[in-house]
């Protein structure tokens, strides 16, 4: 009876190793959630875009629900998102861009090109700031709590479908 | 013929790894023992952008970023674990190709442990229960029988 037992568990365990790694396999990498959530957002002092001469830091995000959108005037992927941040910023949401790795002219270009939904744009054409959010590839997209605290991380850009699927509940979820 | 192809071959091959290391820009140090930790430091962080390369072996921009910092860090005299918790703390545990020991990674680093004791476990049992088999396979009373047995059959 023993020998027949082993016999039937050597599958079973075959079996639950291979669904285990078969559904590993369905699993996105890339997908893994940013090592700021539920941290504060980290200090900086920055110029914006478009004034070289003023000064912003991280109270900046202090007071009310912000989405914070990391892009370049090089990303591609940013401006297939522009739509949706644009549409984002029409329903009241306040938006906050860091322009990362760029210089001014290309992005204030970008901006009169593309549209701007930002109510001020964090220049940061060194990549510091995008260095301290972990920022390993824009787009990306932090919403920030009226606190100053990162409670969502989005990688990539931002598709209609994710705006109404995510985007709109997290927002909803920490105003 | 052939040999002047396969040089061509070799040089080619060659020509393209020095293509792939450009990316890579090269770093002077003044002390021999930080060159040896950047080293070291550098080939132990997994690139967060392109998934299975280490940010020494890599040319995206973040690694680029990555390795930059590692370099300035060691240069102000932080010690290693002081850049590997920097590094953790902006880009995630998925950076790090040796998981710290804590108590959300004891399963992984346990896992082989436990299953390597559990197997010995086994082999032990199977082992000791096939010598006690072998050691019982007749009692003194089933010899005897057996005996008994040959015997009347000898006689009949």
């Amino acid at each position: 009876m023993s020998r027949r037992l082993w016999l039937l568990l050597l599958p079973l365990g075959f079996l639950l190793v291979a669904l285990f790694l078969y559904q590993r396999l369905q699993h996105d990498p890339s997908a893994r959630d940013s090592a700021l959530m539920a941290r504060e957002f980290p200090t900086f002092e920055a110029t914006t875009l478009h004034d070289e001469g003023s000064l912003v830091d991280q109270t900046l995000l202090h007071g009310e629900v912000s989405l914070v959108n990391v892009w370049g005037e090089w990303c591609p992927a940013c401006k297939q998102e522009m739509p949706q941040l644009l549409a984002l910023a029409d329903q009241g949401i306040r938006m906050v861009g860091v322009n990362y790795r760029d210089t001014r002219e290309k992005g204030v270009h970008f901006l009169n090109e593309f549209g701007d939904p930002f109510e001020v744009n964090i220049f940061d054409p060194d990549g510091r700031l995008g260095f301290d959010l972990g920022v390993y590839g824009a787009p990306e997209t932090f919403l920030v709590d009226a606190d100053g605290i990162i409670r969502y991380h989005h990688k990539g850009d931002i598709s209609p479908q994710d705006v109404a699927e995510r985007i709109l509940p997290e927002v909803a979820k920490w105003r | 013929m052939a040999l002047i192809r396969t040089l061509a071959v070799l040089f080619l091959l060659l020509l393209s790894a020095s293509v792939v290391a450009e990316g890579i820009e090269l770093r002077e140090f003044d002390d021999p023992v930080l060159a040896q930790r950047y080293h070291a430091l550098t080939a132990s962080m997994r690139c967060p952008l392109c998934e299975n390369q280490a940010i020494n072996d890599s040319n995206s921009p973040i690694s680029a970023d990555m390795r930059e910092r590692v370099y300035q860090m060691l240069h102000d005299g932080r010690s290693d674990s002081e850049v590997i918790n920097h590094m953790v703390e902006r880009f995630g545990d998925y950076i790090l190709y040796n998981p710290r020991l804590e108590s959300r990674t004891y399963l992984l680093w346990g896992l082989p442990i436990g299953l390597g004791v559990v197997g010995v476990l086994i082999v032990l049992l199977i082992v000791r229960a096939r010598r006690h088999a072998s050691a019982k396979a007749l009692s003194v009373e089933e010899r005897a029988r057996l005996d008994a047995l040959i015997q009347r059959r000898r006689s009949s």
